[in-house]
């Protein structure tokens, strides 16, 4: 049974739909994240599954009871979860009494207060700095507490709005490992909304992309950034690739995609006729000075129309009658001596292809 | 002007040799404005909290209307409490008037105004993050507001000192209901304008000092309690 579960969900802000129709499902013990872009709906969401917000239409059930609408249900549900907000606030108080609050909250001793404080903070690396004014500490730190201070009641359900959006990277590095160290350590059913996908990726089980207000998939990792349902999730997911076809052949599973004229082949399981978009991650493509020998079955010849560097990587974006974007390293590119106007050969698999249905 | 300077000379001598009479009117004021400054705080701050932390209709409207009552004439709460009091008022059996009693009572009453409005004001400068991070953190709604009530602290005790500052300070109330009763109900501000009136400038320089010097530690702790927020 799920323990945490919304049927046709939906919240409105001043007449403005924000989320609709969400039905999901999470299970105990399971991490899952919600990845969309900003102002998707996510925290909003969030806040319905906590508790803090009580939904405009449908029902939020937790271990199979509706508490949607009764207020002591949903204090008693939301003290068995804890949420870590994007822009955590500390309270007016040193770092060991807002590590506390919630314990006391729960009218816990004292003596267990103590010791679980200690060891909240121990496992964020914060004991050096409880008797520090919480309001005096860095971004990173402040984090750190808020986590501390969501871990400490032992939630059975841990929501994390963003944890690290506002982090510099070291510091962002820090806080996921700490994250990822108590996924594993406590089974902690979690639920994070992030916009960073590959954050999602790494901590997350399942993930559920949300956009405009609308869960348009849910799915495991491979499924969601490999196989994405809608031209909206493979933008959002990093496809960059995205090109209009309509299958001109079919053989076994193997497709022939028509695009502005030239032939891609790909697997796919619609059906001759069917209009759809190939999609093709840029990391999948191979670009090489001369026709690739591989076992790539596309292989097509195009110009360089523009090159961007980002770090150490180059994206190269190549007119091969179609445009066709790929990554290549710096060191690569120059290497290969690819150039603005070169003419260079674009390979890549017809297993890498993904294909979804174009309406209209 | 040498007149003058021989009052203020003089008047030094009175604080300084801690002049009896001086002395318990000025304990008798800061007992008086204490008294009703307590009072007015254990009615109000928790009133103030009802108002910021529901919501009904007309909440607006009313915490306007308690701004504007912050400037209240002290003679008309002076008028309201005399005609409650006197002897054919409806509270006249208790035989308050002219009491330093009825003045603690006059004084919260012109005190509330600020308490609750600056109640509100403080509760509402605390960030919503702070009840909405409670409650996330599973704190039940008056443990939320408690919280609340926490960080609101250093606004609310500004509450409590500008309230303490304006009923020290006033005249027209406490000569109306306390009648300016020589070791029974005089104070400062009273004193300062008989005394002028029957030309003891000494003594009222004396007291004006000591009215001033309240005012000026009254200005430096909200200075301080401005910094802390």
């Amino acid at each position: 049974m799920a323990l945490l579960e919304t049927r046709n969900v939906g919240q409105t802000y001043d007449g403005k739909a924000v989320l609709q129709d969400i039905s999901l499902s999470i299970g105990s013990g399971e991490v899952f994240a919600l990845i969309g872009p900003t102002g998707a709906g996510k925290t909003t969401l969030l806040r319905l599954l906590d508790f803090l917000e009580t939904p405009s239409t449908g029902a939020i059930l937790f271990d199979g009871t509706d508490i949607t609408r009764s207020n002591k249900l949903r204090l008693g549900a939301r003290r068995r979860m804890s949420f870590v907000q994007q822009k955590p606030v500390s309270f007016s108080m040193n770092v060991f009494d807002n590590v506390a609050c919630g314990l006391r909250w729960r009218r816990q001793k004292s003596s267990a207060v103590r010791s679980k404080v200690e060891t909240a903070l121990e496992l964020v690396g914060m004991a050096d700095y409880r008797n520090r004014d919480a309001r005096t500490l860095s971004g990173g730190e402040t984090q750190r507490v808020a986590i501390a201070r969501a871990l400490v009641t032992q939630p059975e359900v841990l929501f994390l709005d963003e944890p690290t959006a506002n982090l510099d990277p070291v510091s962002a590095g820090k806080v996921e490992e700490t994250l990822a160290h108590v996924i594993q350590e406590h089974r902690t059913t979690v639920v994070m909304a992030t916009h960073d996908m590959t954050q999602g990726q790494r901590l997350a089980g399942r993930i559920g992309v949300l956009i405009g207000g609308a869960l348009q998939q849910t799915g495991s990792p491979t499924e969601i950034f490999c196989a994405p349902q809608s031209k909206e999730v493979a933008e959002f997911v990093g496809v960059e690739n995205i090109l209009s076809g309509i299958i001109a052949a079919k053989d076994d599973t193997l497709a022939t995609v028509e695009v502005n004229g030239r032939a891609i082949q790909a697997i796919s399981d619609f059906a001759t006729g069917d209009t759809v978009y190939v999609l093709i991650r840029p990391e999948d493509i191979i670009f090489t000075k001369a026709r690739d020998s591989s076992s790539a079955r596309n292989v097509f010849e195009g110009e360089i129309i523009r090159m961007n560097t980002v770090g150490p990587l180059v994206r190269i974006e190549v007119d091969c009658g179609f445009p066709l974007l790929g990554i290549v390293t710096k060191r690569a590119a120059e290497e290969l001596g690819f150039v603005f106007g070169k003419k260079i050969f674009a390979s890549f698999k017809a297993t890498a292809l993904h294909t979804i249905k174009r309406w209209g | 002007m040498e007149e003058i300077w021989n009052g203020f000379v003089k008047a030094i001598q009175l604080i300084v040799t801690l002049d009896p009479v001086v002395m318990e009117i000025t304990g008798r004021s800061l007992a008086i404005a204490a008294a009703s400054c307590l009072l007015a705080s254990l009615v109000c701050i928790p009133l103030g909290s009802l108002i910021h932390f529901n919501r009904f209709p007309g909440k607006r409207g009313l915490v306007n209307v308690i701004q504007t009552l912050y400037s209240v004439p002290t003679v008309v709460i002076g008028l309201l409490i005399f005609l409650l009091f006197s002897r054919a008022g409806p509270l006249g059996d208790m035989g308050l008037l002219f009491t330093p009693t009825v003045m603690v009572i006059g004084q919260a009453v012109l005190i509330a105004p600020i308490l609750v409005g600056l109640t509100i004001t403080a509760l509402s400068g605390v960030d919503n993050a702070i009840p909405e991070t409670a409650s996330a953190l599973g704190a039940d709604g008056i443990q939320a507001a408690v919280l609340t009530m926490r960080e609101a602290r250093f606004g609310m005790l500004t509450a409590i000192v500008m309230g303490f500052g304006r009923a020290i300070s006033e005249v027209g109330l406490a000569l109306m209901v306390g009648g300016n009763i020589a070791g029974f109900t005089r104070v400062l501000t009273t004193a300062i304008a008989l005394e002028s009136s029957k030309g003891d400038i000494e003594l009222s320089i004396a007291l004006g000092i000591i009215l001033i010097a309240v005012a000026l530690i009254i200005n430096i702790a909200l200075n301080r309690l401005q910094q802390r927020k």
